[in-house]
């Protein structure tokens, strides 16, 4: 270092050693971060390369000998693909109707795209076992096949592409409509043909974040364990599953964590490519007249497919949902569809605690993690703080790395002194915090870029010190984000599986893990019962905020929760 | 209250080479006086606006040091240096009102709440914006955004008003009024104030003294005549306003300065930049407006250096003045501005004229 770099190293910390509070909580956070994010999963690494007393590849060996294992993470790998590809055309279909054609209907066909991502994940596999199982309603009731052949790859692909197509659908969605629709007019206006100007136009365009949504939709899917655990079986073996059953089943700590190893670095790479597709987008400010679509690039052909298209996938996407409300009321599906509230009860009498305790457990994590999130926005966005790099890194790791991962990483890590939290309420909360605080970074940074720096320049200028800038001035203009994080986190806390059925006991329990265990007993109405329950409180919690938004913030309320 | 910089240089990392360094400002020297609007005038990327953050705090020298009154701040944070900025985007906190907005700076400082809206009241008045307290930013124009933001510094009394190009987003006409206005307020303060532009229109209207700053570097610091009239080097006769420059060599210095000109003419001018010495190769300075013309042969030898005579190669009608463009042999066309066209003469393109010039007009400055 040049001694005019080290000055200026100096400099900075003294700096920032002149606002103590700034120096705390950096610290702070760091420590929190390195502490319940990156040890539980060099837990995880660690303990794959010890399966008996020393240091050895052993695990990772024993792995790769087993041919049932090699094609565990074969279908894993393929199954992600597929999806991945398969839920990116859907919601390009789905975005490019409702956003460029717009195709009537559109508010409809928004809300059936949202309703997959604020329920739980496995609410698709559930349905299609109800729809197309041994008992289904389709293939069983209504063609008389029995024993269709719906566990392993068919099931699965169409479960996972229901689930994540409308994630595909929002990314792309925010892709066309900040693209300029005069563009598309201006080369429909130089004379090319539609189809051209869609390929030469449109689609070059829309390229990146066509790009970033399948490599969200590879990491999501290949971390999805909800899905495969009910509908992959036995003959379709998938990495996720395998990880949790040598845990949970056999009790092999290490082959379990080496698997985890195999489904951990295929999801880093696709995610931080796509971080780097995503970071290189540039954010414009959109300035003047607002430009509206003209939907001249759409031929009334084109519409009419397009809408046609989407009543189809939205007919599959309600009559999911229509199959599992039917299954919480029928008595006993399959065989007998009179209508009861028997599972209904039973989740209010015997299962009344797992719904306690999720909310309390959601209740809980939830806010810390949304604040958190903002700290540490505001910290990596915003100060100079020695580490804030690292800080930014560290806490989007865990948003990277499969729930499942995580969840063997936090009973290895917490299960011994000084951090013995097995079986506590401690290490539910501890994981949900670190597992959400990114959707919190997520939303804040996104807001704090848009707002100016200088306006926290003058308030530091006026006189303020850090705490009241963030406060002050911070704090309230980014209000409204933090509670559009919050809710997403929310949801996310609510259906979240993967992770937490490792963390679960007797004494704190969760509604998404008794769901399974209810679907794994054969006892689908109770399942269906709990299911919907899950969705009404996730659905009441988002009204309940969005109305808050809007009595607060008025008339940018409501605009602010983008859900 | 004066600002003394001292030797300061700011470093940045070069943001295109990795390891790489990128100076923004280069050892400078500078005292502001109390009570003085000096300007920070240059091209962008030349450092005005990093000094000026440097001296608000929001940048650390890498070397050197800067002094408010008898204090080094180096280390003071920006929120302990009772300075305030005027920023370029106004920086407006878009979720309080404007009455909310001026108090802030004294609702900081722990300010009873009957003192804060009695002052707010008295400096919302002064810049004529007593209307508007209760608004909210975004229903405010662009100009009063800018009296809110001023409004806002102010109050506070700050031992030192800062403006980071305050008025580069605001519309030709309204630019005009609020330079004269923000002069008024100053003086009517009397706030040590730093302004950084690099329009020079402005810099001329509101400054005491100009800063004129280029690759990180003071190329000269005067006052707005100084500046426009006795550059001391090219760059800072390019910057401020259009030149002709002649390549001469100096003769004599002094009462009776004395230059000749590639062709063997000697000519007398009215003042030397103080670098120069006798003997050395120069450039003679002479702004378009001093450069009279006249028909070819007829020039008033009484009272003007005639020059030479050349062709009209373009003339352009303003309304208040033409400007025209000569070809009289040299590498750039020459520049001449003729006011009063209605008593004046006009000359068409091709036209044959000589052109003069007092020797007051005339300065030199060393080549570089």
């Amino acid at each position: 270092m040049t001694p005019n770099g080290i000055s200026r190293t100096i400099g900075r910390y003294r700096r920032v050693a002149r606002d103590p509070l700034l120096l705390f909580v950096s610290m702070l956070t760091l420590a929190s971060l390195i502490l319940f994010v990156v040890y539980p999963i060099a837990s995880v690494v660690l303990q794959s390369l010890k399966p008996g007393d020393s240091y050895s590849f052993a695990a990772y060996a024993e792995t790769l000998k087993s041919a049932y294992l090699r094609t565990a993470f074969y279908n894993s790998l393929m199954m992600s693909a597929l999806t991945a590809l398969v839920g990116t055309l859907l919601g390009f279909l789905f975005a490019f109707a409702v956003v460029r054609a717009k195709v009537p209907l559109g508010k409809f066909f928004n809300g059936i795209a949202i309703i997959p991502i604020v329920s739980p994940p496995f609410i698709g596999a559930l349905a299609i076992i109800m729809l197309f199982g041994n008992n289904g309603l389709i293939t069983w009731n209504l063609l008389k096949i029995q024993n269709f052949p719906i566990y392993g790859f068919n099931g699965l692909f169409l479960a996972q592409v229901v689930t994540f197509f409308p994630v595909a659908y929002m990314t792309l969605k925010g892709v066309l409509e900040s693209m300029n629709p005069v563009l598309e007019d201006a080369a429909l206006n130089l004379g090319g043909s539609r189809t051209k100007v869609f390929l030469k136009v449109t689609l070059p365009l829309a390229l990146p974040g066509i790009a970033s949504s399948i490599l969200l939709l590879f990491v999501e899917t290949l971390a999805d364990f909800g899905n495969p655990l009910i509908l992959a079986g036995s003959k379709f073996p998938i990495l996720s599953v395998q990880a949790y059953l040598q845990i949970v089943g056999m009790y092999d700590l290490p082959k379990g964590a080496a698997i985890s190893v195999f489904l951990l670095a295929p999801s880093l790479i696709a995610f931080f490519l796509q971080r780097r597709i995503v970071g290189r987008k540039k954010y414009t400010t959109v300035t003047g007249k607002p430009q509206t679509s003209t939907g001249k690039i759409v031929s009334p052909g084109a519409r009419t497919f397009l809408f046609i298209a989407c009543l189809f996938i939205s007919a599959l996407v309600a009559l999911i949902y229509f199959s599992i409300l039917l299954g919480a009321l029928a008595k006993v599906w399959g065989y007998d569809h009179s209508l009861t509230l028997e599972h209904f009860k039973f989740v209010f009498g015997v299962g009344f605690k797992a719904v306690r305790d999720t909310l309390m457990i959601a209740g809980i994590a939830t806010p810390i993690a949304g604040v958190f999130g903002m700290v540490i926005a505001f910290l990596v966005v915003r100060t100079r703080v020695p580490g804030k790099k690292l800080i930014g890194a560290m806490s989007i790791l865990s948003f990277a790395v499969p729930g499942t991962v995580i969840g063997i990483g936090y009973i290895l890590a917490f299960n011994h002194k000084p951090l013995a939290l097995t079986g506590t309420l401690a290490i539910l909360l501890l994981n949900f915090v670190f597992r959400y605080v990114p959707v919190g970074i997520e939303s804040g940074t996104a807001i704090l870029q848009q707002i100016d720096p200088s306006i926290e320049e003058a308030a530091v200028d006026l006189g303020a010190d850090a705490r009241r800038t963030f406060s002050k001035i911070t704090l309230p203009m980014i209000v409204p984000a933090f509670f559009s994080g919050l809710v997403f986190a929310f949801v996310r806390a609510m259906t979240a599986v993967s992770a937490a059925i490792f963390l679960v006991s007797s004494r704190w329990n969760l509604m998404t893990v008794h769901i399974m265990s209810q679907v794994e007993s054969g006892n689908l109405g109770a399942a269906a019962a709990y299911s919907v329950i899950l969705v009404v409180i996730v659905a009441l919690a988002i009204g309940l905020i969005r109305l808050l938004l809007k009595a607060r913030y008025g008339r940018f309320g409501g605009a602010m929760l983008h859900f | 209250m004066s600002v003394r910089l001292v030797d300061v240089r700011k470093e940045f990392p070069d943001p295109e080479k990795a390891g790489g360094i990128m100076v923004a400002v280069k050892d400078m020297n500078l005292e502001i006086r109390e009570g003085e609007f000096i300007t920070l005038l240059g091209p962008s990327g030349c450092g005005k606006t990093t000094t000026l953050r440097m001296i608000a705090g929001f940048e650390i020298p890498t070397t050197g040091q800067i002094w408010i009154n008898d204090e080094m701040v180096n280390d003071q944070p920006p929120n302990k240096r009772d300075t305030t900025m005027v920023f370029q985007s106004y920086a407006i906190f878009p979720h309080m009102s404007v009455e909310q907005n001026v108090g802030f700076g004294l609702e900081l400082k722990g300010r009873p709440k009957g003192e804060i809206s009695a002052e707010v009241a008295k400096v919302m008045e002064i810049m004529g914006i007593t209307e508007l307290g209760k608004r909210r930013p975004d229903q405010l124009s662009g100009g009063q955004q800018q009296r809110v933001a001023l409004a806002r510094a102010i109050v506070n009394k700050p031992r030192v008003l800062l403006f980071d190009e305050p008025l580069s987003n605001l519309d030709a006409k309204l630019r005009e009024t609020m330079r004269v206005e923000i002069r008024r307020i100053q003086q009517s303060f009397g706030i040590t104030s730093v302004y950084v532009t690099h329009d020079q229109d402005e810099a001329m209207t509101v400054s005491d003294r100009i800063v004129v700053m280029e690759k990180g570097l003071v190329m000269q610091v005067g006052s707005p005549f100084e500046i426009y009239s006795r550059p001391s080097c090219k760059f800072v006769a390019d910057f401020i306003g259009k030149v002709n420059l002649f390549p001469v060599k100096t003769l004599s210095l002094g009462e009776d300065a004395r230059v000749r000109d590639r062709r063997g003419i000697e000519v007398p001018v009215g003042s030397a930049d103080p670098a120069l010495k006798e003997g050395d190769d120069a450039l003679l300075m002479v702004r378009p407006e001093s450069l009279s013309l006249s028909k070819a042969g007829a020039v008033d030898k009484e009272s003007s250096v005639e020059w030479g005579s050349g062709r009209v190669i373009k003339s352009v009608y303003l309304g208040s003045v033409i400007e025209y463009e000569l070809d009289a042999g040299y590498d750039k066309p020459l520049m001449a501005i003729s006011h009063d066209p209605v008593n004046g003469e006009f000359f068409k393109d091709g036209d044959e004229v000589s052109f003069s010039f007092s020797r007051r007009a005339a300065h030199i400055l060393p080549l570089r």
